[in-house]
């Protein structure tokens, strides 16, 4: 087990391996045994009824085309404000989730409401830029007003082990992004491995990215339980290693026992956002699930937990009415938006 | 059933696909290939008359093109990955389910043997039998093949050496011409048993009773793709299951001698394994050689040390 | 835990799936009937309260049970393998399609929670009878020369721990190998049993080829002792697996024996360690740690035993621990009083001798019995906690430093059931499950069953296979 501080880890490109291949190692079958197991948790009534307020409340409402039109935007920001015209005790989402020419639409429309705008930024989705141009590409979302950027490392430099030179864009993205919470999109459809997961989550969480995010949602397959088990376990682990954060801190999962469910909290809490594929209320209840049992009840805030979609929406607005009328709602009953 | 057969109904048809004692006219089936899990007439939109033993006409089959073997190759390969990496217990469990909706099935499958091989009911129903528990033989199988074929080898020195049979990939049979169904069977299951997936020629003159089975197969949670059946001339066929370099081990079963050597140079051109075995008896208790002939022995050695 | 965020709803199973009756009779040569022994009520061990009345085997139902058995032999083992293992496949078949009755009555009857009865002890039960029935047509593949024939009659008894489990465990390798049975079920927990007797009876088994007895030791012992059985196979403790011995010596009666174990999970630095600690919980915590093979004795090594620990303590925090039938429930009750009051006769040894004991924050229910998960940590291999098979859910912690010092203590004991391997270095997997002495051993895993794989011990653990191929031989006059 390695513990090492901050700048230690993060002087070369060496050093940086040694840390990211000595964190423990990832059984793929052990770790989608226990994903699975999660997912036969039975929540039923009140338990549902909460976690689908909860969901709702963490959405955020994407629309990421080629076709995407201001029209389409601000339709798309009615509905995360007010997912259901006729029943204001639906709360609104989380954030609208747009393209950088388009958040000043967003930002426009949805002034005066709690509903964030987040734009994928640095050459979403392939991330196949020069760092300039991604750096422009997210000055552009922020001075346009957007309150979250999410950003996708270089997997090609992941992949071939040129760990620093994600780590530096990402120190570099947070930086350009001032006062807007940086997501750090992994894209774990591309690393392939569960010990990639877990090294590139790391990797972003070390760089200071405020959220781990799965993927792009161009890409099959996107957020998996396997994948979210493996991140959220990260940013338990680097919660737990960055108490007292500052000269004595060590960094590693050595610390990673001390916080979890019913434990008092400390180090830097940072968030989880699963993207793509997620489209049931039955899948996103089953995530809550995971989150409140694997990292514990800390994340269970949309703060700090995410869920990007856009068809998950009307399903948990389907289930909500059913859970309220005790009747099967059809699609005809919520918006298309 | 295309119109000009219609000349030749009434009374003189046998009784599987004949009119009942009552007025009611039956409805009739119209017999078509079966790949990737459908079941399509021909792309040639060809179809020849299938006759009875008796020289009755029964119905026309499809018959398929070059071009139907193309695409069974093709989606006997795409299943391949699913269907060999399937657990062998869970292959095990689909085989049985064939043998469950075989068995539903019975007295239409001893009617259409009957007809196709002109045997008394009494004969016929025996090989329907007879095939109903080959399926669940080879069903057993498919999660003990792997411990009485593979095992540890005890080599000399700190490595752990184990071997196991592997599924070949995409198996080309061409069915007996004699035992339209029990031999159908027969060959079929113990090459899907081991995880391999199947381009299968059925009898040229008694394919009614395989159009029959893709049926079966196709509600027995079998995947798309994994069994795909074609009727037609075995001549015009198997010259393209031999060449094709995408198949990797073909059975000559329902070839005649005659035909084998051509069919042998064929398959050269991509080493394919052939399995050409001389005159079976499809009664007798069928071993393990249709096992092995379709499986790859695979070795592993792994270092033991701290 | 009252203040948490997320409180998960009771998502109780109905207990009206069970088809609970009042009363359950035992089988004998095809019949269901009273026994002449005593009418016992079985207990659910989540509240007391009686779940059923049984009316229990005398020794002249044992008489007329082996003398069914016997009768049925000839007929049974002279059908041809391929008609025999379609009768099993018909049992398979059946226990499937009845999966969730037979899973909410094992859970009533037992305390398993029934997550587990659902997802294993059912499944793995079809999947045995399942496996076994292929193997009905094929004993002549099966490495006991080329035409093995069956034993006779097979006298068979069986733990509490996993009721239906056990009885396919015994009675599916029996019947395919061509011998006739008489089962014994565990006093406490006979329902599934004898609902098994009914799928039997519906499968149309000839009368006499499975005969199920319910009834307390006494019965074991006539059935041990009765002479015209011709093979005793028997899983439970190792102190009536020797009594056992004891009474067969000098006789021609065969014998498969399935007894205890102290199971050491070694996790070794390089593990996988967020798997170890789910590998740890499932190995001890399972059925409430009652296995044989469970994963009792937790071996770290001393440079990650605090990590681990401390990962493993709040992992428990996350176990819910209450009614058997919520579906959410992870341990369930233990299953009757005697074996409670061992559980914490040893425990408070265990707290005696110096060990620290540690549970995690958990209400348990007025009614029923119940022990929280535990753990005890500064263990030595002279504690009796360390040596002693408690079969509860209670795990002991030791360390060591070298893979040498961890072969030594894994094998420092009577025992040699099982053993797990946690490490993400494949050649020392090997190299150490070749100086386990152990039956079974798990790698970056642990309590995994299959009807494909032998499961059976070393040393005091017991002797014979079941399961897989090898699981035949203890059926096959080879």
């Amino acid at each position: 087990m390695e513990h090492a501080a901050l700048h230690d880890i993060t002087r070369d490109d060496s050093s940086l391996r040694r840390f990211l291949h000595g964190l423990p190692g990832v059984d793929q079958v052990g770790a989608e045994g226990r994903a699975a197991g999660l997912a036969t948790r039975s929540i039923k009534t009140t338990a549902k009824a909460w976690a689908i307020d909860m969901a709702i409340r963490m959405v955020d409402l994407t629309t990421l085309e080629g076709a995407d039109t201001p029209g389409k935007v601000r339709s798309l920001c009615a509905k995360a404000a007010r997912p259901d015209p006729s029943d204001a005790t639906v709360p609104a989402v989380a954030a609208v989730c747009v393209y950088p020419d388009l958040v000043e639409t967003a930002v426009h429309a949805l002034r005066g409401t709690p509903v964030g705008v987040a734009s994928v930024a640095t050459a979403f989705p392939s991330g196949r830029a020069s760092l300039e141009t991604k750096l422009h590409d997210v000055r552009d979302a922020v001075g346009a007003g957007a309150t979250e950027i999410d950003m996708v490392i270089d997997r090609g430099a992941f992949l071939a082990g040129r760990y620093l030179q994600v780590f530096d864009e990402i120190v570099a993205t947070k930086a350009a992004c001032g006062d807007a919470h940086l997501k750090v999109i992994l894209e774990t459809g591309e690393l392939a491995t569960l010990d990639n997961v877990r090294r590139a989550s790391w990797l972003a969480l070390l760089a200071g990215g405020d959220f781990i995010k799965t993927s792009t949602g161009k890409v099959t397959p996107a957020a998996t339980p396997p994948v979210a088990l493996v991140m959220l376990e990260a940013v338990r682990d680097f919660a737990a290693a960055t108490i007292g954060y500052g000269a004595t801190a060590t960094i590693g999962p050595g610390a990673a026992a001390t916080i979890g469910p019913g434990r008092d909290l400390a180090g830097e809490i940072r968030g989880v956002k699963l993207a793509g594929g997620i489209r049931t209320s039955k899948e996103a209840v089953r995530y809550l699930v995971m989150v409140n049992e694997v990292a514990g009840d800390a994340w269970l805030d949309p703060r700090r937990f995410r869920f990007g979609a856009s068809s998950l929406l009307n399903d948990l607005l389907l289930q909500r009415h059913k859970l309220a009328t005790g009747n099967y709602d059809g699609p005809d009953y919520v918006t298309v938006d | 059933m295309p119109d000009s057969t219609s000349d030749s109904t009434s009374d003189s048809m046998p009784h599987s696909t004949s009119d009942s004692t009552s007025d009611r006219l039956r409805v009739r089936k119209t017999y078509k290939l079966y790949i990737a899990g459908a079941f399509p007439r021909s792309e040639s939109g060809r179809s020849y008359p299938v006759r009875s033993a008796t020289g009755e006409l029964l119905a026309h089959a499809a018959q398929a093109s070059r071009k139907d073997l193309r695409d069974a190759v093709l989606a006997a390969r795409k299943a391949f990955a699913s269907w060999s990496s399937t657990t062998a217990y869970n292959r095990g469990q689909v085989l049985y389910r064939v043998a469950e909706m075989l068995d539903g099935r019975r007295d239409q499958f001893v009617g259409e043997v009957s007809d196709a091989e002109g045997v008394s009911t009494k004969a016929a129903a025996t090989q329907v039998d007879h095939a109903i528990d080959r399926w669940v033989y080879y069903a057993g199988w498919a999660d003990k093949y792997a411990q009485v074929a593979g095992g540890t080898n005890p080599v000399a020195g700190p490595y752990f050496n184990f071997s196991l049979p592997e599924p070949t990939g995409v198996v080309g049979v061409l069915a007996p011409q004699d035992s339209s169904l029990l031999g159908l069977v027969s060959v079929l299951a113990p090459v899907v048993t081991t995880g391999n997936t199947a381009v299968v020629v059925t009898s040229e003159d008694r394919p009614l009773p395989a159009a029959s089975l893709a049926e079966v197969l196709a509600t027995s949670d079998l995947p798309g793709g994994v069994v795909n059946l074609l009727t037609g001339v075995t001549a015009e066929l198997s010259p393209w299951l031999a060449g094709h370099r995408d198949v990797n081990a073909i059975d000559l079963t329902g070839v005649p001698n005659a035909d084998r050597k051509a069919l042998q140079i064929a398959a050269a051109d991509n080493v394919k394994r052939v399995y050409a075995p001389g005159p079976v008896d499809w009664s007798a208790d069928p071993g393990t050689s249709r096992l092995s002939a379709f499986v790859e022995t695979k070795t592993v050695w792994h270092p033991i040390g701290v | 835990m009252a203040d948490k965020l997320f409180e998960y709803a009771p998502a109780p199973e109905s207990r009206d799936i069970a088809r609970l009756r009042p009363s359950y009779q035992i089988f004998v040569n095809g019949g269901f009937r009273d026994g002449s022994g005593e009418a016992i009520k079985t207990i659910n061990p989540a509240d007391e309260e009686p779940l059923a009345e049984v009316a229990e085997a005398g020794p002249s139902d044992v008489d007329d049970a082996v003398t069914a058995a016997r009768g049925a032999f000839r007929p049974w083992s002279a059908l041809p393998g391929r008609e025999r293992g379609k009768y099993l496949f018909r049992i398979a078949r059946a226990i499937q399609e009845r999966g969730r009755e037979l899973a909410v009555l094992e859970s009533l009857d037992n305390g398993k929670p029934i997550r587990e009865a659902r997802d294993v002890d059912i499944p793995l039960a079809a999947a045995h009878f399942f496996y076994y029935a292929g193997w009905a047509d094929k004993l002549g593949y099966a490495g006991f020369g080329p035409s093995p024939r069956p034993i006779g009659v097979a006298g068979q008894i069986i733990p509490w721990n996993f009721p239906l489990l056990m009885a396919a465990w015994k009675i599916a390798p029996a019947l395919a190998c061509g011998n006739t049975v008489v089962l014994k079920p565990a006093e406490t927990t006979p329902l599934t049993a004898l609902v098994l007797a009914e799928i039997i009876a519906e499968a149309g088994l000839p009368p006499g080829v499975v005969n199920i007895l319910a009834g307390g030791p006494a019965i074991g012992q006539a059935i041990v002792e009765h002479g015209d059985i011709d093979k005793i196979a028997f899983t439970g403790s190792t102190e009536v697996g020797k009594i056992i011995r004891r009474t067969l010596a000098g006789t021609s009666t065969r014998l498969s024996l399935e007894l205890g174990g102290k199971a050491a999970n070694i996790v070794f630095d390089d593990a996988p360690l967020d798997q170890a600690v789910e590998g740890i919980v499932n190995g001890i915590f399972f059925n409430q740690g009652q296995v044989c093979c469970a994963g009792s004795r937790l071996l770290v090594q001393e440079s990650v035993a605090d990590e681990l620990v401390a990962a493993l303590q709040r992992r428990l925090a996350t176990l819910r621990v209450g009614d058997p039938l919520d579906k959410n429930t992870d341990v369930g009750a233990i299953n009757s009083a005697a074996q409670l009051a061992r559980i914490r006769e040893l425990t408070e040894a265990g707290v005696q001798e110096g060990a620290t004991r540690w549970s995690p924050p958990c209400e348990l229910p007025e009614r029923g019995y119940w022990f929280v998960p535990t753990v005890f940590t500064g263990v030595s291999q002279a504690h009796r906690i360390a040596r002693e098979e408690i079969f509860g859910p209670v795990l002991s912690v030791l360390t060591f430093r070298t893979p040498d010092e961890a072969v030594e203590k894994a094998n420092n004991t009577p025992y040699g059931l099982s053993a797990g391997i946690w490490t993400d270095k494949g050649s020392r997997i090997l190299s150490m499950a070749s100086r386990l002495r152990a039956g079974v051993v798990w790698a970056n895993t642990f309590n995994r069953f299959d009807p494909a794989s032998p499961f059976g011990g070393f040393k005091e653990s017991g002797f014979g296979r079941e399961g897989g191929r090898h699981g035949l031989e203890a059926y096959l006059d080879a």
